[in-house]
């Protein structure tokens, strides 16, 4: 896949075609999608039925939706230099507390505490990291250990099922214009991150404290503020992502919602070319990580395999993305 | 009073605390609850842990040299599975399984240690990437539970191996768990291996700069590592007689827990590898006494481990702070 010289030889304007940041995320994406339309016959088929989109395209984003979400929360830590592994935990604490509360108290409440609930992990992961400077490796890894124990506590270990009201099943299985609520709400979420980072000078300052850390503190950066901000934006995307997991399935399982989600979120970022020593990051790239993924998953589905090979084949897409994002490549190049 | 400030500015203090730690603990559950406090059940811990315990002894050399080995609970899971399928199905010899599979981990931790090395990444990102690939192999080779019935694994599984005091036995399994931590102990105090490890963990680039064989170590702690998880996955296969690609979900984070409430130092350089022991033991006591409770749920088992880290972590990251204005 990088093969500078190929891409140096090329004519101009097809370099820079080449070596958009976008590129290869979105060439593996169509790539994928090519592969499934050709194996799978319909894979690609979209029809209107009772004013709404049905077909494996809209699955895909329906479904990944959760993904997406968690993937942009993770793209911003990476950006700092940090991980956060605890996203499958806060995943299952927000589904569950909304679950617990939505039948006796209605809508709002339930939702305000879920994501309520997920500000109040976030807080924490960032007091961990930014304030006692713990690696963030192992702060978030306290919560991913005993978030799922909480969660379980709550539900006293129980599968909690919600039967009403039905509103609270809208926003992970309603309709809006005949595209599912969840498409809405990621691009919601995505905008106003995007916005965020053009707009005000936040994206710059991540890209600062990615980039160096130290030269960022003697520029005046506020380091340790926009460390902690990352770990809370983070966890509210997932608690968010959790209210639309738990909503879709009309339960929550303390147990295994969102269960790996976080490794998930990570590929999603390195799919999409963030680095994990921070500094670079794409919004977009790492929402088209998520889709490549779960492009992934469905099509294993459709092809009949196993489920569980994805795993597999997850496992040597980390490997060749990593690989092909090594140093060692820019330092053979330069030298 | 400075005696206390001294023996808070030791290394080892950390892992004293977890021995101090794992005795209260102890004392606790022998003065609460009647048949708590007899040799057998210290026993137990040991034959229900033996499997972590030999993974711990790996985590900690991964550890001490400043990296991370998230792959470990899935080499443990692949290890069953090839196990029971190489004797199940294809119906080879046991000790030629055994040979097989202790060879196949070491060379599947090595292999990441190799990537980790030659393509200068992140171990985390690497060993996640090798944690997938075991998991998803399990899966490839079936997905469901095979039961093993080798003569050689049932009665290895079945020995009890009385102790000269009182009514008490050990199972193999945590012999040879306790003699791969004396080994573990042996290379990481007395070889120069080990004390390269120490010295990657310190500074790689001064490592590098002393002329340390880096590259080499690098492969050989992750190559350690990945033996040390067939291993424990050969005891689990003894303990459970089954291969299952579910086997040994989250491993990987109660042997980090173990090594990190064992007293060394996540950053790496620093600890000991018996820390390993207590801090498996302090895990195995915490869910022996919520069993013994009864009242208390599973769940607060995560919940206290999380609880446990925190404080450890806290703990280890104040002294660090303190050290360079002594």
């Amino acid at each position: 896949m990088s093969s500078p010289t190929l891409a140096m030889s090329s004519p101009p304007a097809r370099a820079a075609l080449w070596r958009h940041p976008l590129f290869r995320p979105l060439a593996a994406l169509a790539l994928l999608l090519a592969i499934a339309a050709v194996s799978v016959p319909g894979f690609l088929h979209l029809e209107i039925k009772d004013g709404r989109l049905y077909g494996n395209l809209v699955d895909i984003l329906h479904r990944a939706a959760p993904l997406m979400l968690a993937a942009l929360g993770m793209t911003l830590v990476i950006a700092t230099r940090g991980i956060d592994v605890s996203v499958g935990a806060i995943v299952a604490i927000s589904g569950t507390v909304a679950c617990v509360l939505v039948a006796e108290h209605g809508l709002a409440i339930a939702f305000a505490a879920a994501l309520g609930a997920a500000l109040l992990c976030g807080l924490w992961n960032g007091l961990l990291v930014a304030g006692l400077g713990l690696q963030p490796i192992i702060a978030t890894l306290i919560l991913m250990v005993a978030g799922r124990g909480l969660a379980q506590l709550l539900t006293d270990g129980q599968i909690i099922t919600v039967y009403e009201p039905a509103s609270f099943f809208w926003l992970g299985a309603g309709y809006v214009f005949g595209l599912p609520v969840s498409f809405y709400v990621v691009a919601l979420v995505a905008g106003l991150t995007a916005l965020l980072m053009k707009r005000t000078a936040l994206g710059l300052f991540i890209h600062t404290v990615g980039i160096n850390p130290v030269a960022a503190r003697l520029a005046g950066v506020r380091t340790a503020a926009i460390v902690f901000f990352v770990y809370v934006y983070c966890s509210l995307g997932s608690g968010l992502a959790g209210l639309l997991i738990s909503s879709n399935i009309k339960s929550a399982d303390a147990n295994n919602a969102g269960m790996l989600l976080e490794l998930d979120a990570i590929l999603a970022v390195t799919l999409g070319g963030g680095q994990l020593n921070g500094g670079k990051f794409s919004l977009a790239g790492s929402l088209i990580g998520a889709l490549i993924i779960q492009t992934l998953t469905s099509a294993i589905y459709a092809l009949g395999v196993p489920p569980q090979v994805t795993m597999v084949v997850k496992a040597v897409v980390v490997f060749a993305v990593c690989i092909s994002q090594s140093s060692i490549w820019s330092a053979r190049r330069s030298a | 009073m400075s005696a206390v400030r001294s023996a808070m500015a030791a290394p080892s203090f950390t892992t004293w605390v977890s021995v101090v730690l794992m005795l209260l603990l102890f004392i606790a559950g022998a003065t609460s609850y009647t048949g708590f406090g007899s040799t057998q059940v210290v026993l137990n811990l040991l034959i229900d842990n033996a499997f972590l315990l030999v993974i711990a002894v790996g985590m900690s050399f991964v550890i001490l040299s400043g990296g991370i080995d998230l792959s470990v609970g899935s080499v443990l899971a692949l290890t069953t599975m090839v196990a029971a399928w190489l004797l199940q199905v294809a119906r080879w010899p046991a000790e030629l399984v055994i040979v097989v599979v202790l060879l196949g981990g070491a060379a599947f931790g090595a292999l990441q240690g190799a990537v980790i090395h030659v393509f200068k990444l992140q171990a985390f990102i690497v060993t996640l990437a090798g944690m997938f690939l075991a998991r998803g192999l399990c899966f490839l080779i079936s997905v469901d539970s095979i039961t093993i019935d080798a003569p050689l694994f049932v009665t290895l599984s079945q020995t009890q191996i009385p102790l000269p005091f009182g009514d008490a036995f050990l199972s193999p399994g945590a012999v040879i768990a306790l003699a791969v931590l004396g080994l573990g102990l042996w290379v990481a105090h007395c070889t120069a291996f080990g004390r390269t490890v120490y010295a990657l963990g310190g500074s790689e680039t001064s490592a590098l700069m002393m002329g340390l064989a880096v590259g080499r170590t690098k492969i050989a702690v992750y190559g350690l590592s990945g033996f040390c998880a067939s291993l424990a996955g050969l005891l689990f296969a003894f303990y459970m007689l089954s291969g299952y690609g579910q086997h040994g979900q989250g491993v990987e984070l109660d042997a980090i827990a173990a090594v990190v409430i064992g007293g060394t130092v996540l950053t790496g350089g620093y600890g000991y590898v018996a820390g390993a022991l207590s801090g498996v033991l302090v895990l195995g006591l915490i869910q022996t006494l919520i069993a013994f409770d009864g009242t208390l749920s599973s769940w607060w088992t995560k919940i206290v481990i999380g609880a446990l880290l925190f404080v450890f972590c806290a703990v280890q990251r104040l002294l660090s702070l303190k050290k360079p204005q002594a």
